[in-house]
């Protein structure tokens, strides 16, 4: 098992004909991921890489059925097309794109709570069950299927901790970007409670970083609610003060939001906090002896 | 993006949120003046400085003369408030003060929604207020973009009475559909008070543009004071990177937002000190990598340079061919440190041998090898 997707998961690509979309389809793809069709405004009936694309997500889902989508359209059309598969009710969204304006996110987040929907990011890699499917843009060479699911609100970051991994011989469940931005559809905690109930994750790796207190509410969370070992890692200690470090989520306001606070909070739940990459591995390995 | 106070009130005004009248003024003599044509009775100087606590700080005063006004205005001008530097004053009429209270309408990322908080407490540090006196303050908000009605009229009634709470909530309503107009993050009026002939009326206020969507807001770019802004920041901004200066001399080139944090981390951990801050991005563009180098070295100081990609999208071939690029174009006086992992690793390994290059596999490795090499030891 694993979370979210797999192998039998129908994918459609909105925005399948632009440069990213027709890029990363390609990736995922190759990587074996099943994509059943794509969506760009205006040309539907053409086809791209031997998948039909239609003018709406609707279409789309009515003419080749669909479990989840993939949005890879520029910022300021993001809000319509997340809109989009909210409308047409698609059970997993996930929307890659960079940029969104912020107060765009608060109408699509309570929209995809009430209709029971998940949403994934926006700012985000996407995910990948490893040897099963990936939705979006991580590097799938650098996964090997396993037990640990990792959770992470950076891109290259994700990465550079599943490579680790990898390297230990410690393999992953599914890694799941939830994105950079100050709201995105699913939290560490929404992400946490599926590892939770998936028989085949062991165990799970949180990424974090500075800015807001989601990793304080999920340290909080974890204390009541997760039996499974959890392992952090949260970069941004060396951040000033009041800039956004890259990610439009990255900002340490006052006191709010730093470092400091939520490895504090994590140690305090009983959750180890690693200091380097390399230390996330090694303290997985050394939990389940997984060093192989 | 944070804009002046002025540039605030010009907003409220336009929003239909009573402001007190006031003149913007660059010199002494035009703070002088103002003082006149708004009919030379009580003024407030104000510092007009992106920075809090002007106030304690001393860049606000009250003037009564225009001698009053001189003095204050040339005390104020010029004057460094938290590593700011005051170049315009706004000239403000006085107002009847009657009651104060705080008003804010904030994009809350833990409720994700559009926040409203309210405190009777006006006029001070809310931050202070929250910590100490926490029943002090009330929050609400909007999940769907509607005007929380009901629980502002009982929010108004807590801070004012009579007719007051009438126009404070139209105050609220007004600032409300100013956030969700402009794209705001942050929208703060403190404080927010009841005058002498029962109006209400912003003496303060703070915006904060959300910088993702100033894209579909141009008129609000125009009010961005370079003054305020680091020009390397926002030009970097520009041709695509991600660049923050800081205070050490290790400079550092990386791709991600996540990994360039952990990059400045791992420095610290291992007893160096980041120069910078620097996302080359996702794009594999060489000539992203040239001005990356431009934007590191102008910052000074740097005793040694650690790239560290991970190729996900980024191609690390294009990046070896970059760094090539800028090694031909410009003199770079220091060491390179260079990791390339992930997608074209090897063939960007290739590219880069036989050069003054340092290569590094890990992480780790890469950082500890730089900051050596900054010292002046052999890594």
């Amino acid at each position: 098992m694993s979370i979210l997707i797999d192998e039998n998961t129908k994918i459609i690509v909105q925005g399948i004909t632009g440069r990213d979309g027709s890029f990363h389809t390609g990736q995922m793809l190759e990587y074996g991921a099943k994509i059943v069709g794509g969506v760009t405004p205006g040309k539907g009936g053409q086809e791209t890489q031997g998948l039909p694309v239609f003018n709406s997500v609707r279409e789309a889902r009515d003419a080749v059925g669909c479990d989840a989508t993939v949005i890879y359209v520029p910022a300021k059309f993001a809000k319509g097309a997340v809109q989009e598969a909210i409308d047409a009710e698609i059970p997993l969204i996930i929307c890659i794109t960079e940029g969104v304006p912020v107060n765009d996110m608060v109408g699509l987040y309570h929209q995809v709570k009430a209709k029971g929907l998940t949403l994934i990011g926006p700012n985000c890699p996407g995910l990948i069950s490893p040897g099963k499917s990936k939705i979006g843009i991580m590097p799938g060479s650098i996964c090997i299927p396993g037990k640990i699911g990792v959770i992470s609100r950076s891109g290259t970051l994700t990465y550079e901790i599943v490579h680790a991994l990898t390297g230990l011989g410690i393999g992953q469940s599914t890694c799941v970007g939830i994105g950079g931005d100050p709201i995105v559809g699913s939290n560490f905690r929404d992400v946490l409670a599926l590892f939770e109930a998936d028989p085949e994750t062991e165990a799970v790796v949180l990424v974090g970083e500075i800015g807001g207190d989601e990793e304080e509410q999920t340290a909080a969370y974890i204390k009541e609610n997760i039996k499974k070992p959890c392992f952090a890692y949260i970069v941004g200690a060396s951040a000033p003060e009041g800039k956004r470090m890259g990610h439009a989520g990255a900002i340490v306001s006052g006191n709010a939001g730093t470092a400091e606070s939520k490895q504090k909070a994590f140690a305090e739940a009983g959750v180890p906090v690693a200091k380097t990459i390399d230390e996330v591995a090694e303290m997985v390995a050394a939990k389940f002896n997984l060093n192989s | 993006m944070n804009i002046h106070e002025y540039q605030s009130k010009e907003l409220f005004r336009e929003a239909g949120i009573p402001v007190p009248e006031g003149r913007l003024a660059l010199t002494v003599d035009e703070a002088v003046n103002a003082f006149e044509e708004l009919g030379g009775k009580i003024v407030a100087v104000k510092a007009q400085v992106h920075v809090g606590g002007r106030g304690k700080a001393g860049g606000v005063k009250l003037a009564r003369t225009a001698a009053e006004v001189r003095a204050a205005a040339d005390a104020i001008l010029g004057m460094d408030i938290k590593g700011h530097t005051v170049h315009r004053l706004w000239i403000e009429k006085g107002s009847d003060i009657q009651r104060e209270a705080y008003v804010s309408v904030i994009l809350d990322r833990s409720a994700k929604n559009i926040g409203f908080i309210v405190s009777a407490e006006g006029g001070m540090d809310i931050e202070e207020v929250a910590a100490s006196t926490p029943e002090k303050i009330l929050r609400f908000g909007s999940n769907d973009y509607s005007f929380p009605e009901s629980e502002a009229r009982k929010a108004a009634a807590e801070l004012f009475d009579g007719q007051g709470v009438d126009a404070c909530v139209n105050v609220m309503r007004k600032l409300f559909q100013l956030f969700l107009d402009k794209d705001l993050s942050l929208v703060e009026i403190n404080p927010l008070v009841l005058t002498g002939e029962g109006a209400v009326v912003a003496l303060d206020g703070k915006i904060n543009i959300d910088d993702n969507a100033l894209m579909r807001q141009p008129e609000l770019l125009e009010l961005r004071d370079m003054n305020e802004e680091s020009e390397a920041e926002i030009t970097a901004k520009e041709k695509g990177l991600a660049f923050i200066q800081l205070d050490g001399d290790i400079g550092c080139m990386v791709n991600g937002a996540g990994l360039a944090m952990a990059t400045m981390d791992m420095i610290n951990l291992f007893g160096g000190k980041p120069a910078n801050f620097l996302d080359v991005g996702g794009s594999s563009n060489p000539e992203k990598v040239v001005h990356a180098f431009k934007y590191i070295l102008d910052g000074g100081n740097i005793s040694a340079v650690l790239i560290n990609i991970f190729g996900g999208i980024t191609r690390c071939d294009d990046i070896a061919r970059g760094i090539l690029k800028a090694f031909e174009t410009m003199d770079i006086p220091v060491p390179v440190v260079v990791r390339l992992t992930g997608t074209n690793a090897e063939e960007g390994k290739a590219l880069l041998e036989g050069s003054s290059l340092i290569p590094a596999t890990s992480f780790a490795e890469a950082v500890k090898k730089t900051i050596a090499l900054g010292k002046g030891e052999a890594a």
